[in-house]
């Protein structure tokens, strides 16, 4: 089978070379830079739209494409229609950066909604800065996405902000102890959990204890027996639903009936395309977020509506989130194609960021207007769950 | 036939250098070929670096351009292991994660101390360009250390063993890039949230200098004594100790070459994404790799080098088809398993100085055709080999 | 005191689902010394099925279970023979790789299926606790390691005591010499893959039933982990398949008990790792000198 010395390979490198160079050379059509004069504004929307985020990915990808379908119904911007690039990058940074790089130079978008995930989107945020492309990113929460450039935007409240509002919530409803179950290896968790820990200790309440687990783990019970010898009062799972979900299940099996407290990731635990946990296990859960189909106010409501007509599901935190992404980038689109520039030019773009921060608006999540940098000032939900396991809003923190 | 064929290529290695002595087919002297194929690669350099300045090239495709490069070095590297030393390492992407932790590191450190701003790397003052080469230097040997550690236990065992021992270095590897910081109690890999403001060094010029050098010294090692102990070992590994081959000592060898170049590859992919994160190197990723190897052919430089190039390039070319990429590659891989177990290549490669001696020698594809069976037997083993 | 019975219990549990997937591996490379990277996926593929007879078509659990253990039976045998079987002379690299391939096609063909967002299998039973004077043993926990103690009798029977059984010891001992006194190879191999792949199933309903969730990837981290259970124990060795299962679920659940959880895996690998070093054939396993 391998009988024969390879031989003289040294060309191989640049045979392969000239090889990678003639397919990129017909792959792309020489895109050039922007400019959108054919009546049209060009926007990018990019996220995991397939692989191991693709719920996150889709779920904004959803949110954004029916606002700006709706403002296009509406008349569009000053008249000029939105069309919208969809590029997937199955939550690899690397994917994410050749998507950037294509929407800028192939597409000739004037702003993204994106990233969604937070190692993508930082990736993405280096690469535009020297652009100064206007991105909204709908969810990625790192402290680091907002810090490379003036650039960058996000809809969501960051990690340590809904560490803090759970730790002033724990404080509030006087529990004493509490303990932590958190993922490592992944920045949301590990980000939720310190800044909840700093906060709950500051505001006197005892950690107990701080356990955690892995990538692609499911048995908890380890942990959960740990946790459980220290008797707490409550426990915080800064997680997302479907581990957090087997989490409840499982304490609730070795007999915990207290109180479990989470963030944002938690959306979607029950009520949505399954159910991660039994209603009757979800009794004494809190979470944060910034959207609850339970919220009663007007603009939530014709949201669901507007969504279920469309998608026919029940939207979650990321369709929403998704939606006030787009609403924040086509309120800076809308101040730099009033002051008449040139789509695509560096004032355009300029512009577009500057519209951002005068702009307050009033999105499904709550308003959001942004102050000095592209972290939003907005309010966030305490949830609950009725008997039903339906979500009911329990308070409204703001900010 | 085994020997028969070592023999009847020993006089084509040996006589190259002497130029062509009468009765004997014509030969390319040793440093024509040599210079041949030096200004090849910098005539594709300088037309890459003239269409990217030039802007036929844009950003975006250069982007992918280098990416391309960077797998290029990843499939010859795990070439070594797999195509010449025979072994299945399922690891690749862990010596890919210490020499891109490795190497940012370096250079973000080096920036700072020596004040070296993210702008001159991406413009590339001549002192960035130093410490970006150190740093590939310093991941590719961070990369070769953690291959000595591993490859030493891990080459005691064999086939399946080995496969399992190395997918569990680089889990152990990834374990560690994640939570090394909080057992060190000072910053280094930023864990979880992931290493990020690394400077965008890599370019197209330093990418494919770099796949050009990592071929050449892939070459150059394989026509060597040292590569034929680890072709001989592949061939028979009991065969080669009872020959005197030293088999532990060119099996660590292999093993920490490929490992180094897989470190540089990180590197170089380290500055044209400018993030790096743990869970991107995991199994996944070496299977990837490995896909490209075994695609390509086992033991085929060219072979890997382009796979490399074409897997990477058609799901940027092909976006739709992205979502059933992966699947594709499952079903190549056991198609070609099934159908052609050496590769699409199998161990052929692509040689110009070759393709030039024939020229040289009148000795063409349909001429031969004509001629005897007899003489093609005893003439041309190489182009009997490539065809079948 | 309390809190070292349920961790014990803990470990036995975790223990006894990776002895479940260790007997699988141990089997098939027992057999034809392939190292069946899908086996890990075909636990994926019950779970799945689990999820569709129970929340999709809304039908009893026990027919759930049964048509799991089937599924899994014919994947296990339709792998074999469309993707193994015409490799069975080919090198040892070459159906290494198959196998990989196999594994990656079952986990993107699920993920293209199914979606990425993981499925929750409903519970089996309404019994979750039983209650054992002041501890809560959870019910699920109680259940696999009963069942894993049963099915590894009856598997050593089944191997030690049957014709098919006696078959397969041949195979496994000489292909060659086994062909020769009237074994019927293929059909012993695929009678291999079928009990292994049900095995695979049955773990697949105790996974379902204690970790109530199904996902495309969920196969691969207990394949491994598994793999390493059954190299631990010694590969081919039905005794040794268990004791390293065990060892594998103890040794995460002691890591796990320290706060050590980051390390987990990393321990788990060590362990692999040094085993490997100290004595390949594993803790059971017979050693076989190289023919040259």
């Amino acid at each position: 089978m391998f009988e024969n010395i390879s031989r003289r390979q040294f060309v191989s490198g640049s045979a392969a070379a000239v090889a990678a160079l003639g397919l990129v050379g017909c792959g792309g059509n020489g895109g050039n830079g922007g400019g959108s004069d054919d009546g049209t504004i060009k926007v990018g929307i990019m996220g995991p739209h397939s692989g191991d985020n693709a719920q996150y990915g889709l779920a904004c990808l959803n949110g954004a494409q029916l606002y700006f379908d709706q403002l296009n119904a509406d008349g569009g911007i000053n008249g000029k229609e939105i069309k919208t690039f969809v590029y997937d990058e199955k939550g690899d940074a690397t994917e994410a950066v050749n998507a950037y790089n294509s929407l800028v130079q192939n597409d000739g978008v004037t702003g993204i909604v994106g990233d969604v995930t937070t190692i993508p989107s930082i990736a993405v945020a280096q690469a535009s800065v020297a652009d100064n492309m206007p991105c909204v990113t709908p969810s990625a929460t790192a402290a680091d996405v907002v810090t490379y450039g003036t650039n960058t935007f996000r809809a969501c409240v960051t990690d340590p902000v809904q560490g803090v509002v759970m730790a002033e919530f724990a404080a509030k409803q006087g529990y004493k102890n509490v303990a932590t179950l958190y993922k490592t290896g992944d920045d949301y968790n590990e980000g939720v959990n310190k800044a909840f820990c700093e906060e709950a200790e500051s505001q006197g309440i005892t950690i107990t204890t701080q356990e955690s687990y892995s990538d692609g783990d499911v048995d908890f019970n380890t942990q959960i027996t740990n946790i459980l010898a220290t008797n707490p009062d409550a426990i915080l799972l800064p997680n997302y639903y479907n581990e957090d979900g087997m989490i409840v299940t499982q304490a609730r099996q070795q007999g915990y009936d207290k109180v479990f407290l989470g963030v944002d990731g938690w959306s979607g635990i029950y009520g949505g395309s399954e159910n991660y946990a039994d209603a009757a296990d979800l009794h004494d859960c809190y979470y944060c977020c910034a959207f609850s189909a339970s919220n009663e106010s007007e603009i939530t409501k014709q949201f669901i509506e507007d969504y279920e007509a469309a998608y026919s599901e029940t939207p979650t935190n990321f369709c929403a989130l998704g939606y006030d992404a787009a609403m924040v980038l086509a309120g800076g689109l809308t101040a730099a194609e009033e002051a008449g520039l040139e789509a695509g030019s560096d004032d355009y773009k300029q512009a577009v960021i500057d519209g951002i921060f005068a702009n307050t608006v009033d999105g499904v999540t709550g308003s959001i207007s942004y102050e000095d940098n592209g972290d939003p000032v907005k309010s966030s939900l305490i949830i609950t769950f009725a008997e039903d396991g339906s979500e009911v809003t329990f308070d409204t923190i703001e900010a | 036939m085994e020997e028969e064929l070592m023999n009847k290529k020993r006089p084509i290695i040996s006589t190259g250098g002497r130029g062509p002595a009468a009765g004997e087919k014509k030969r390319l002297p040793m440093a024509a070929r040599y210079a041949i194929n030096a200004v090849l690669v910098l005539v594709v350099l300088v037309i890459g670096e003239l269409m990217i300045d030039g802007g036929a090239i844009t950003r975006y495709q250069s982007t992918v351009l280098e990416q391309v490069g960077v797998y290029i070095i990843l499939a010859v590297s795990l070439n070594i292991a797999t195509g010449y030393l025979g072994q299945l390492p399922l690891g690749h992407a862990g010596f890919m994660s210490v020499g891109a932790y490795g190497c940012a590191i370096f250079v973000m450190r080096m920036g700072d101390l020596l004040g070296v701003g993210m702008r001159d790397f991406t413009t590339g003052t001549p002192l960035s360009i130093l410490i970006v080469i150190a740093g590939l230097v310093f991941g590719g040997l961070c990369a070769a250390i953690a291959g000595v550690i591993i490859g030493i236990p891990a080459l005691r065992l064999k086939g399946d063993y080995l496969a399992i021992i190395t997918l569990a270095f680089a889990e152990i590897i990834r374990v560690v890039m994640l939570n090394i910081d909080s057992v060190l109690g000072f910053t280094l890999t930023r864990g979880a949230k992931g290493l990020t403001g690394i400077p965008g060094y890599s370019s197209f010029l330093l990418v494919f200098g770099c796949v050009a050098l990592v071929c050449f010294l892939i070459h150059t090692m394989m026509k060597s004594r040292h590569g034929r102990a680890i072709l001989a070992i592949r061939d028979n590994e009991i065969a080669a100790e009872a020959s005197g081959v030293n088999t532990t000592y060119y099996k660590t060898l292999a093993f920490v070459v490929s490992a180094f170049f897989a470190g540089v590859a990180g590197g170089l992919y380290a500055g044209c994404i400018g993030v790096l994160q743990p869970a991107y190197f995991g199994f996944m990723k070496s299977i990837e790799i490995l896909v490209m190897v075994v695609l390509g052919g086992m033991g085929s430089m060219l072979g890997s080098a382009l796979s490399a190039t074409v897997l990477t390039i058609l799901p940027e070319a092909l976006r739709a088809f992205s979502e059933y990429r992966m699947i594709v590659y499952a079903v190549v891989l056991i198609l070609v398993m099934i159908f052609r177990p050496q590769g699409l290549l199998g161990s052929y490669d692509f040689s110009l100085s070759r393709i030039i001696e024939r020229v040289m020698n009148r000795d063409f594809p349909w001429k031969k055709k004509a001629e005897s069976a007899a003489k093609e037997a005893a003439g041309e083993g190489v182009s009997a080999d490539a065809e079948r | 005191m309390d809190i070292f019975l349920s961790q014990v219990l803990n470990g036995l549990q975790l223990g006894s689902i990776y002895a479940l997937v260790a007997l699988g591996y141990t089997m098939v490379y027992g057999i034809i010394l392939l190292l069946n990277f899908a086996h890990g996926d075909i636990i994926m593929v019950g779970a799945y099925v689990s999820w569709l007879v129970m929340a999709q078509l809304g039908l009893n659990p026990i027919i759930a279970i049964l048509l799991s253990v089937v599924a899994c039976t014919l994947v296990g045998v339709l792998i074999d023979k469309v993707a193994y079987a015409p490799l069975r002379n080919a090198p040892r690299l070459s159906i290494l790789i198959t196998a990989i391939g196999v594994s990656y096609f079952l986990e993107n063909g699920a993920q293209l299926v199914f979606g990425a967002d993981p499925k929750v299998v409903p519970a089996f039973t309404d019994v979750s606790t039983i209650k054992l004077g002041d501890i809560a043993l959870s019910f699920p926990a109680v259940v696999t390691v009963l069942v894993t103690v049963v099915a590894t009798i009856a598997l050593t029977l089944l191997v030690q005591k049957s014709k098919l059984g006696k078959a397969m010891r041949a195979v496994s001992e000489d292909m060659g010499a086994a062909r020769l006194m009237g074994i019927n190879v293929n059909s012993t191999i695929s009678f291999t893959f079928a009990v292994g792949s049900a095995l695979a199933g049955i773990g697949a309903v105790l996974y379902a039933m204690a970790y109530t969730q199904a996902s495309p990837t969920m196969g691969m981290m207990l394949g491994t982990k598994a793999f390493v259970a059954a190299v631990l124990g010694g590969i081919g060795s039905i005794p040794g398949a268990v004791v390293g299962g065990l060892i594998v679920g103890f040794a995460e659940m002691i890591v796990t008990w320290l706060g050590l959880s980051v390390w987990k895996d990393a321990v788990v690998f060590l362990l692999l790792i040094i085993v490997l070093i100290v004595k390949p054939t594993g803790i059971f396993g017979k050693t076989m000198s190289e023919k040259v």
